[in-house]
């Protein structure tokens, strides 16, 4: 087996992400087969039946209907072991951070986390806040490798079929240590960042709890909403309901307005889809302009209030 | 309760990142260097649990070179109890695994009861620090912690999912847990804790020879980022910049 692709269920389906590990899989050659584990195996499995495959593996076992670490660690790394693929790929999800790394402790074998494209026989990723890209390269014989959001379109993905195989797994009621509760959803605020024709989005760059209102007020004249970057929302100046990106709202607005916003890679996955992107950043080399339409250069707090007067009289 | 707590030393979200002259990765001389963000929230959560507790011991671990002494003080004068600096050359260690490796040596000698850390660097980014070191020593782990709850001999954590989605998982002690963003508010050092600090120890720990891994991952080459967008810049004084702005509103993108 020269792949295998460890697929997730998201609430029942194949994540997304998943689907474009399996695209990013096929681009490194050689023979693709997937694993999939718990009591959406069947599901996720004919969700697969039209595209080509090697083989597809499916776990089932009673320690781990639905997610948790240690079964997963488990099970992942016995497949693993029986099977001997060289590289073992997954999306770059929250579930992928959970458990990857036990499995890349408990084998050595090195895990490569969240790349953004291939070049020959290394690995790209962003480092130092999306500033730099890093080429990383493993010299041990396998390899873990997880991708990032829109590192690989699963459009690509040939048609065909593959042969299903059960694998037996034999887990001791003891390995599984810790309990899971069954994950829920917080209460939604009462604004639809997703429905929003223009969103005025807050980062750091506006520098005090108190410059907040000059983004209100320019979403007023702009008859938009505000929306936010993490950072705004973890201190308290803005509500978390407001925030755009993996672990928030995945917005495509006709305009996303961003106010000293740099770009991380987990805002930029919740907005990216945007038809414009108009950012104001002081630094000439702040990530989001690699993704604006418009890049401006100069400091919010000088040209934002001068702004909303230019609207108001326009 | 006996807690470690992860530091890294890190550039600053606005600091200059000019390349190495080899490109393998910047040059540090003028770098302006903070404690991890995500690491900051770890070290709050850990005086917390200590403070609600009324007993325990907080020990601040970081590795790397001379200077990651300034935030392991850093952490001493918001209330840590002693520190530990895992002495590495200038280069910081990039492999994941090796860095687990190391501190899972230097941890296995204390018996933490948890093991606390942010969940990724602001550097590198690999954010599996934490969790490799609880597979390593045998430890119950969980990751992207936003609240926590400290029982007898368990600990129960709120952990963020996707897309707004949580989940309470309870595990059993030790365990290692990796902390997300925005869990606390992060306290500022007293000047009664900056003063105090100065007498708290920090031990230096060299690792011998025989702990001289082997990298299994590298990394190569750092660049700049090429952009493939067409992307209008926008500069000037602030009066063009306005007038453009408003131009492309109306013209460009038509939303006034
Ligand atoms: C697992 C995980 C999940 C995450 N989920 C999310 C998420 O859902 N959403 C999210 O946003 N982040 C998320 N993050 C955090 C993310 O990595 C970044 O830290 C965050 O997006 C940075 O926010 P920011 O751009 O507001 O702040 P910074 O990165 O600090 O950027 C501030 C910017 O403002 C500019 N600036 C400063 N002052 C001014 C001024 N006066 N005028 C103009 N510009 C100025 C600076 O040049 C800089 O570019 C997540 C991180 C992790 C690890």
């Amino acid at each position: 087996m020269d792949t295998l692709v460890v697929l997730e269920s998201s609430r029942g389906s194949l994540h997304r992400l998943s689907k474009e590990a399996i695209a990013g899989a096929k681009s490194l050659g050689g023979t693709v087969s997937v694993l999939t584990i718990g009591k959406d195996a069947d599901s996720i499995a004919q969700e697969l039946s039209g595209v080509q495959l090697d083989e597809i593996l499916i776990v089932k076992n009673e320690y781990v209907e639905s997610y948790n670490a240690d079964g997963y660690a488990e099970i992942v790394s016995q497949v693993i072991q029986s099977e001997s693929p060289k590289n073992i790929v997954l999306g770059h999800t929250y579930q992928t951070r959970d458990f990857v790394p036990r499995v890349s402790a408990r084998l050595d074998i090195p895990f490569i986390p969240d790349i953004i494209s291939l070049s020959e026989s290394s690995f790209v990723k962003q480092v130092l806040n999306a500033k730099l890209n890093a080429s990383i390269s493993s010299t041990n014989d396998q390899v873990i490798l997880s991708f990032q959001s829109a590192a690989f379109s699963d459009e690509s993905l040939e048609a065909g079929g593959s042969e299903v195989r059960l694998l037996n797994i034999n887990l001791d009621s003891t390995i599984v240590r810790s309990k899971s509760e069954d994950p829920f959803q917080e209460e939604a605020g009462d604004v639809d960042l997703e429905s929003a024709e223009i969103l005025v989005s807050v980062g750091r760059g506006i520098e005090k709890e108190e410059n907040i209102p000059i983004a209100f007020e320019l979403a007023k004249v702009l008859n938009a909403e505000v929306s936010a970057s993490r950072p705004v929302v973890d201190a308290g100046w803005i509500d978390s309901f407001r925030q755009v990106g993996s672990s928030g709202s995945n917005v495509a607005p006709k305009l996303y307005f961003s106010l000293g916003v740099s770009g991380a890679i987990q805002h930029v996955v919740g907005m990216k889809g945007s038809k414009s992107i108009l950012a104001i950043n002081k630094d000439p080399d702040a990530p989001i302009f690699e993704i604006a339409d418009y890049a401006v250069i100069g400091d919010v707090l000088e040209i934002v209030p001068k702004l909303i007067e230019a609207l108001e009289n326009s | 309760m006996k807690i470690a707590v992860l530091v890294k030393q890190v550039p600053g979200s606005e600091s200059a990142l000019p390349l190495s002259p080899n490109e393998k990765w910047i040059d540090e001389s003028s770098v302006t260097f903070v404690m991890n963000p995500p690491d900051n929230f770890a070290l709050e959560e850990a005086l917390l649990i200590k403070e609600k507790n009324g007993e325990g011991e907080v020990v601040v671990i970081s590795m790397g070179p001379s200077r990651i002494q300034k935030v392991i003080r850093e952490a001493l004068a918001k209330g840590a109890d002693r520190g530990i600096q895992i002495e590495e050359s200038d280069d910081i260690e990039k492999d994941p695994l090796t860095v687990g490796k190391k501190f899972a040596s230097v941890l296995k000698e204390e018996n933490f009861d948890l093991v606390l850390s942010g969940l990724q660097s602001d550097d590198t980014g690999m954010g599996q620090t934490g969790v490799l070191i609880g597979e390593l020593l045998g430890m119950s782990t969980a990751t992207l912690a936003i609240k926590t709850e400290v029982k007898e001999n368990k600990i129960k954590v709120k952990r963020e999912l996707e897309s707004g989605w949580f989940q309470w998982v309870e595990l059993p002690l030790p365990a290692s847990i990796s902390i997300q963003s925005g869990l606390n508010i992060p306290r500022y050092p007293s000047l009664k804790g900056i003063m105090g600090a100065k007498k708290k120890e920090i031990k230096e720990i060299l690792l011998s020879a025989q702990n001289q891994l082997s990298n299994l991952q590298s990394m190569d080459k750092v660049s700049i980022p090429q952009t493939s967008k067409q992307t209008e810049v926008i500069e000037g004084d602030t009066e063009a910049i306005v007038a453009r702005i408003v131009d492309v509103l109306k013209k460009d993108i038509k939303v006034i």
